[in-house]
């Protein structure tokens, strides 16, 4: 094995020996300061997640919190230097990880701070204009096959649990005691402007605003709704989606 | 880019070879941080330069992207790549090379520097700086590291000396050597981490002045600044640790003193990416940098009056 492949494996290995040919001026035993290299790798990736996931934090507390990511961070260092994509794996990790199973809503949380992470740095992209709604939406016959762009930050999650309410009680909206995990909830992610927003999307919202991210047109889009929830209100839903600017384009396929 | 003049005298009469630097000014400049970024463009501080983190940056848009523009247009600025991993033993990776050169093409920056570290191994990221051997092997390899990385980005880099914890028994070549060795071989130049040159002396009972003194001083075309943590290694000895988390300590201000006379003014970095303190509490801390700037100003002028 090269030196920096015995280096990187005893960084991420606890139990590892010290690599052999490290040395000290004093003749003190280098373990000791190799494990400075150790600790600054496995806590400056556990911070790094913890800036990823504050509310998973939060729900589990920071002595939890930081076991878990530790073993995470041995298990699956980043494949990227770009950091802002590390955690990508950690939610399917928390869903197998036995200690958190009394926290089945953890890794839905955590799913959502990934996407609100995600959309912070996705691409800038304008909302579709007032104008362009307009005219899109003049035609009532032709709406069926109309198709939306999403803006680049979108994100929509479904959930079993009450991951909006969650979320946003650690933000400071709501109290959490009154909040019951088990009611499940769906959860719209999109940038408006410099800020990232979390809504919840009711019962049917959630399906047409996945159905449109996918490329669907909207006819089918509301018709996978509306099956989902009989009394799906699509105009209210799509006011909803213009209204914080996550469509950036709505075209006939004929215009495409 | 680069101008050079002839030999001078510094402060103690030793000549010197001065090289300007790649554009930043001869002034102190702070990290960019994002809790900073509204404060920033709301009162303009009189700061010299900005410096940022490449891999922070290699986002594809939202509020970084935002912010650093406004602040770029208001500012010089340095960017400072943390993730090349110049030091590894496999290739450089290219995507992230042509990563590097869209962001420096986007944004233009008047310095670019990386670190005498690796940070990469087996597609895997450790998010630290990590140390390697110096001799004629790493040597070879570093370099070309460095030429590629000059050819690629078609810029002139600033190489960190580093902060270190172990040394190498396969180590043939000091620091200090090893470095110059470096700049004379790539014609890169050298960005002067005071902090790191006085940890590293702590940490393997070398002389920080010595050490400073032995390395290419013309070619240095920047100045770091930061605070360290105090460890201890396995026999009670004091192990610094770099963590870019403190305050800068007295004994790295008066390195840094030492380090000015020698080269003169020099843009130099307040360093912080831990415990980051209120803007003016980092602003004060690039005051005193500026008033040491301003002693080895006036000691050239003295000089050459």
């Amino acid at each position: 094995m090269s030196d920096q492949r015995l280096f990187a494996a005893a960084l991420l290995d606890p139990d590892a020996p010290c690599p052999a040919g490290l040395t000290a001026w004093n003749g003190s035993d280098p373990a000791r300061r190799f494990a400075v290299y150790r600790n600054n790798v496995v806590v400056s990736l556990i911070d790094a997640l913890a800036d990823t996931f504050p509310v998973t934090l939060d729900l589990v507390g920071d002595e939890f919190f930081r076991a878990m990511a530790g073993i995470f961070v041995r298990a699956a260092p980043p494949g990227s230097v770009l950091l802002a994509e590390y955690g990508a794996g950690f939610p399917a990790f928390i869903e197998r990880f036995e200690p958190a199973r009394s926290v089945p809503y953890l890794a839905d949380v955590a799913r959502l701070e990934m996407l609100r992470v995600r959309a912070f740095h996705a691409a800038d992209a304008d909302p579709i204009s007032p104008e362009r709604i307009a005219r899109a939406l003049a035609d009532p016959e032709r709406l069926p096959a109309l198709r939306a762009t999403c803006h680049p930050s979108l994100g929509v999650l479904r959930s079993d649990y009450a991951v909006v309410s969650l979320w946003a009680a650690h933000q400071g909206h709501g109290d959490l005691a009154q909040v019951d995990p088990s009611v499940p909830e769906s959860a719209l992610i999109v940038r408006v402007g410099l800020d990232v927003q979390v809504l919840a999307l009711p019962p049917g919202g959630d399906t047409l605003t996945a159905s449109l991210a996918d490329g669907l047109p909207l006819g089918q889009a509301a018709a996978l709704a509306l099956a989902a929830r009989e009394d799906f209100d699509l105009t209210a839903h799509l006011a909803l989606l213009l209204r914080v600017g996550a469509l950036t384009a709505l075209v006939q396929p004929t215009e495409a | 880019m680069t101008m050079q003049t002839p030999f001078e005298l510094s402060a103690r009469g030793v000549p010197v070879r001065r090289t300007y630097s790649d554009g930043l000014p001869n002034r102190a400049g702070l990290g960019l941080k994002p809790q900073h970024f509204a404060e920033i463009l709301a009162t303009e501080p009189d700061l010299g330069f900005f410096e940022i983190h490449a891999e922070n940056y290699l986002v594809a848009g939202g509020p970084f992207h935002h912010y650093l523009h406004r602040i770029r247009d208001r500012y010089p600025l340095s960017i400072h790549g943390v993730g090349l991993s110049i030091g590894a033993e496999g290739p450089l990776d290219t995507t992230h090379l042509d990563r590097l050169a869209a962001l420096l093409d986007r944004y233009q920056p008047q310095s670019f520097s990386e670190h005498l570290a690796w940070s990469t191994h087996g597609g895997a990221f450790f998010n630290d700086l990590l140390p390697l051997p110096y001799n004629r092997v790493t040597l070879d390899r570093v370099c070309d590291h460095i030429d590629r990385t000059q050819e690629h980005l078609r810029r002139r880099m600033l190489l960190e000396n580093p902060a270190t914890y172990v040394e190498f028994a396969a180590s043939t070549l000091d620091e200090a050597a090893f470095i110059a060795e470096i700049v004379r071989r790539t014609g890169c130049g050298l960005l002067l981490d005071v902090n790191n040159a006085y940890v590293s002396g702590v940490n393997h009972r070398r002389d920080p002045q010595a050490y400073i003194a032995a390395l290419p001083l013309s070619e240095v075309g920047e100045i770091h600044l930061a605070g360290f943590a105090e460890d201890r290694d396995a026999a009670g000895a004091p192990l610094l640790i770099d963590t870019h988390g403190a305050a800068i300590a007295a004994a790295v201000w008066e390195l840094y003193a030492f380090a000015l006379e020698r080269l003169g003014p020099t843009p130099t970095l307040i360093e912080r990416d831990h415990d980051i303190p209120p803007l003016a509490v980092l602003i004060a801390e690039a005051r005193c940098a500026e008033r040491w700037i301003g002693y080895a100003q006036r000691d050239r002028l003295e000089i050459s009056a």
